[in-house]
């Protein structure tokens, strides 16, 4: 059993001040394996925080990211699953699923991890399955009204994977969660 | 009071003195395991002869006195025994041990026979301690007639005439106590203080230094009485405390003043110093000059401060007794007196008076307020503080209201809290602002009218813009960024669901951040712009502006607004950011159906990509920016909107490298064609912007042939190919499944050709992308029959 945490477009501290103090308590170091994060957290700080909280760290570049460093894209292997992530400002239209899954073949992954819209999907089709954690602190977006705080984390094990979305809907912490397995056709 | 001789020489007479205890002590027991009375007494006086001795310091000799202390409990359980069996009456012995040679030795003897006569019960006790107390004025020496009456109050202590003890007399024997005790104080402190003025001048330092460890000796006939249980407040309102204060005063001695009244404070209970207040604060100035008062006062404050948290009952004490009213006048009366002392010594004391203020009259705002105003007053005349000490207790008492009232807006109605932070120096002054900032993030309290905001941003101007003389330079990169950081999540804390407050609220912050300069403004302004983009999007909610009425808060107000703010950027400058932010907005006016304004938004944003954008990479992540807003835009008439994205498609064909125009230029494909039924779909024009891209891709390819020899990367191809098939999907009528065969074609040829390089990562995305057709002709209905007939082997 692997956990990964999958978070993004925070925008601390722009549009955000800072993770809800719920989400804060809930994700203590030592318990997750992975952080995959979208992009746009924006400063050092909240990048120094992701660290503490697991020291395997994957960032993509946000296109409010202070640091230039980040890689426009990234793929990783985490168990027998292949993911890809990206910010997702670059694929046009913005959060269209077919052009995502365009993406998804071109980094060859079973699981796409996306932001930029702010809102949370969990999407599968033959390809794999397409994710967006949406924003973990509910900040601000043009893309989506009424943007609730959120951030998925992803259970690996084997050929299957569990993702459990964390929604804060007025003050209170829904979970909700999705299952997908990989089917050994998915790479021939 | 030493001769001189030097510690080894001290050593030297330690050990003696204690082999001499000892030895005397040895033959005492022999004495008294023999029942020989006379023996006894020889051998005891002899050794308490050693405590005759003149040559050991104060520490050397309580070595000396705790093993003759030992030795004489063992005696006093024989002059028990003996007094028992009768062998010799209590008033016998009493009489017999003053026959001793030497008067010390013989006030030890009475002493212990004293305590022995008490126990009889014979005698009142009261008589013998009196007659003990007196007599023991018999040895003047300072540090012998310490030991002596410390060793009287140490027998005594169980056998007070207390009320309730086996020992009370008749009537009003409690008296008799308290006055026993009393006058041992007053004599010890006597001899206490008379120590100072003994031996030459140059020693005065080291007779300070042996004057302390005695100190407690003095001190602990206070605790003495502050056990007696008689002693009542009323007792010690009009008995004991007006005594011991006599002595304070009249002994005219600073160590021995400063140590008595903290001891007072410290043995007494705190109910007791609440109901003497206007007694106890009245001595301080009667003190002499050189005492530190402030440090007692403090003290006491401090003292009653934690007093008043143990529970709500005692609070109506405090106002019955005008407590706050007292300690401002003695605090102000101390602080006039002393005219030299140290502002860090005056600060202290404010300290301390509101932190007891805080806790005694949390609601009294003017009382806060009043102790912050003495401390303005104290601190004007002076320039800014430059003692690091005095700084830190200027912070400790800026910082005290803020921890108090967890709601930031109750310190900004204290009117002298701004001017104390005046006197800060710069840096100060900004450790202070975010120490307020971080209380408001850290208790999420929101500030929702612009009058507190404008109050709030007076306090930390500091961090808002640059203050005379302040060296901004010094200031690491990291910390800055830091700071203003700060500033931009405050932000978010200024808030009001009221439309016209909160847009007032925009416009005071706005007036101040554009005071910050170049180096903060590209922190601060995005803050704001979201701010005004959410407050845009709550109007939107409503019916926007109905004719006729005059309704200030409109989006189209608070768009100026934003115009403006993101306009300041340039002075950085700032034009990615700028950017972004005007693409922000025009989505934002796109939403509240203002053309012209969203328009004019997008030639802003359109400006800065011409003319001030020249880094290839921002120019590639600013074009798909555009495109991406654009291609979202539903409220543009037909030549604004060709305005556009002609203009958009030519800024990606011209991007530098050219696998990066094809693939701007293949996402312009999007801009003509919207799932919406109302938007655009242009089939033609998506059409033409893929084979432009096509054409950019085969541009590239044999650009890369004649350069590298080798034919570059198929990628491209393939990425067209997934658009063609994006279109192909959408229905429209050009891209036929030929069309589609020929590209998958092309790309087979292009792999396969001499020059080509295998990439692993380009072929897996072809065969992923051959697999997705393969899927698509599974998935039955329309999808089907057009891919029925693509080939992918």
């Amino acid at each position: 059993m692997v956990l990964v945490l999958a978070l993004g477009d925070l925008h601390v501290p722009h549009r955000a001040a800072d993770l809800p103090a719920k989400f804060k308590s809930m994700l203590v170091p030592g318990k997750i394996q992975h952080i995959i994060c979208t992009g746009n957290l924006c400063i050092k700080e909240v990048h120094d925080y992701l660290k503490s909280l697991c020291p395997d760290l994957h960032i993509t570049r946000g296109e409010y990211d202070e640091d230039a460093r980040y890689p426009e894209t990234k793929t990783l292997t985490i168990g027998l699953f292949k993911l890809g992530l990206c910010h997702g400002h670059q694929v046009v239209p913005w959060g269209d699923l077919d052009s995502l899954a365009m993406l998804q073949r071109q980094l060859d992954v079973d699981i796409l991890v996306t932001g930029h819209t702010h809102q949370f999907k969990a999407y599968k089709h033959e390809g794999g399955v397409v994710i967006n954690p949406g924003s973990a602190t509910g900040a601000y977006s043009s893309i989506t009204y009424d943007v609730n705080p959120s951030f998925v984390l992803m259970d690996i094990d084997g050929l299957r994977v569990v993702v459990y979305v964390y929604e804060l809907i007025d003050g209170e912490v829904k979970v909700d969660k999705i299952d997908f397995k990989k089917t050994a056709t998915m790479h021939a | 009071m030493l001769p001189d001789g030097g510690a080894d020489d001290e050593e030297r007479w330690l050990a003696e003195g204690i082999a001499g205890v000892q030895q005397n002590a040895f033959y005492m027991h022999r004495a008294v395991d023999s029942n020989n009375l006379k023996d006894a007494l020889k051998y005891s006086a002899q050794m308490l002869s050693e405590l005759r001795t003149s040559r050991l310091s104060p520490h050397k000799y309580y070595d000396l006195y705790m093993r003759a202390f030992d030795e004489m409990r063992k005696l006093e359980m024989f002059f028990r025994e003996e007094t028992r069996r009768g062998s010799c009456s209590v008033v016998d012995l009493y009489e017999l041990v003053q026959h001793a040679g030497n008067v010390l030795p013989r006030l030890y003897l009475l002493c212990t026979v004293g305590s022995v006569y008490i126990k009889s019960k014979e005698a009142p006790a009261k008589d013998v301690l009196k007659d003990l107390v007196e007599m023991c004025r018999g040895i003047q020496h300072p540090l012998r007639g310490l030991f002596l009456r410390s060793y009287l109050s140490q027998i005594s202590r169980d056998k007070l005439p207390d009320i309730g003890s086996e020992y009370e007399g008749d009537a009003d024997s409690i008296n008799d106590a308290v006055e026993f005790v009393l006058q041992n104080f007053i004599e010890m402190n006597k001899l206490w203080v008379r120590m100072q003025h003994q031996g030459p001048v140059r020693e005065k330092e080291k007779r300070g230094k042996e004057r302390n460890e005695l100190r407690d000796l003095v001190g602990k006939n206070l605790h003495v009485l502050s056990q007696i249980e008689g002693v009542d407040l009323d007792m010690y309102k009009e008995t004991v405390l007006p005594r011991i204060l006599e002595q304070v005063v009249n002994c005219k001695d600073e160590l021995a003043q400063f140590y008595l009244m903290d001891c007072i404070i410290q043995v007494f209970p705190d109910e007791y110093h609440l109901q003497t207040l206007e007694t106890l604060l009245s001595a301080f100035p009667q003190l002499q000059p050189n005492v530190d008062i402030k440090t007692v006062l403090s003290q006491l404050m401090d003292r009653l401060s934690s007093y008043a948290t143990t529970s709500p009952e005692v609070l109506p004490e405090f106002l019955q007794v005008e407590a706050f009213a007292k300690f401002s006048k003695a605090i102000g009366k101390v602080i006039e007196a002393q005219v030299d002392m140290p502002v860090v010594g005056a600060v202290t004391l404010y300290v301390s008076l509101l932190t007891f203020t805080l806790r005694v009259h949390p609601d009294r705002l003017d009382y806060v307020d009043q102790v912050l105003g003495a401390c303005v007053k104290k601190l004007s005349g002076n320039a800014k503080l430059q003692d690091s000490r005095a700084t830190k207790q200027i912070v400790a008492l800026l910082s005290a209201p803020l921890e108090k009232y967890s709601d930031i807006v109750t310190a900004l109605e204290l009117s002298n809290y701004p001017r104390v932070m005046d006197y800060l120096d710069n840096s100060t002054t900004k450790v202070m602002a975010l120490v307020i900032i971080q209380s408001i993030t850290k208790n999420t309290a929101c500030i929702s009218t612009s009058d507190k905001i404008e109050a709030l941003f007076d306090l930390i101007k500091g961090l808002i813009k640059d203050m005379d003389g302040a060296q901004d330079d010094e200031l690491d990169d990291d910390d800055f960024k830091e700071e203003q950081s700060s500033v931009a999540r405050l932000i978010h804390m200024l808030h009001n669901d009221d439309h016209e407050e909160m847009l007032k609220i925009l416009c005071t912050v706005q007036k101040h951040i554009l005071q910050g300069g170049p180096k903060r403004l590209p922190f601060t302004v995005p803050s704001l712009v979201f701010s005004a983009l959410k407050l845009v999007r709550r109007l939107q909610g409503q019916d926007g502006d109905a004719i006729g009425e005059e309704v200030p808060a409109t989006p189209k107000k608070i768009f100026q607004i934003l115009h403006q703010t993101i306009e300041a950027l340039s002075c950085v400058p700032s034009p990615e950011l700028a950017l972004r932010l005007y693409l922000l907005c025009a989505e934002a006016a796109n939403d509240c159906d203002l053309e012209p304004v969203a328009y004019e938004f997008f030639t802003q944003a359109f400006i800065l990509y011409e003319e001030e954008i020249a880094d290839s990479k921002a120019q590639i992540t600013a074009i798909h920016l555009i495109i991406g807003t654009l291609q979202r835009m539903n409220i543009f008439g037909v030549e604004n909107r060709d305005t556009l994205t002609h203009k958009t498609t030519g800024y990606s064909a011209k991007l530098l490298k050219k696998p990066d125009q094809c693939r701007a230029v293949y996402a312009c494909s999007h801009l003509f064609w919207t799932d919406d039924q109302d938007g655009i779909m242009d089939g033609e024009r998506v059409l033409l912007c893929l084979k432009r891209a096509l054409r950019i891709a085969n541009a590239a390819q044999q650009m890369a042939n004649v350069t590298r020899g080798n034919s570059g990367s198929v990628a491209l191809f393939i990425e067209i190919l997934n658009k063609y098939l994006y279109f192909f999907e959408k229905g429209i009528p050009e891209i036929t499944n030929t069309v589609i065969q020929d590209l998958i074609e092309l790309i087979r040829t292009e792999k396969q050709s001499d020059n080509s390089v295998a990439d692993p990562s380009t072929e897996a995305f072809f065969a992923s992308t051959l697999r997705y057709i393969e899927f698509q002709k599974q998935k039955g209905g329309s999808l089907s029959e057009k891919y029925e007939q693509i080939k992918t082997t």
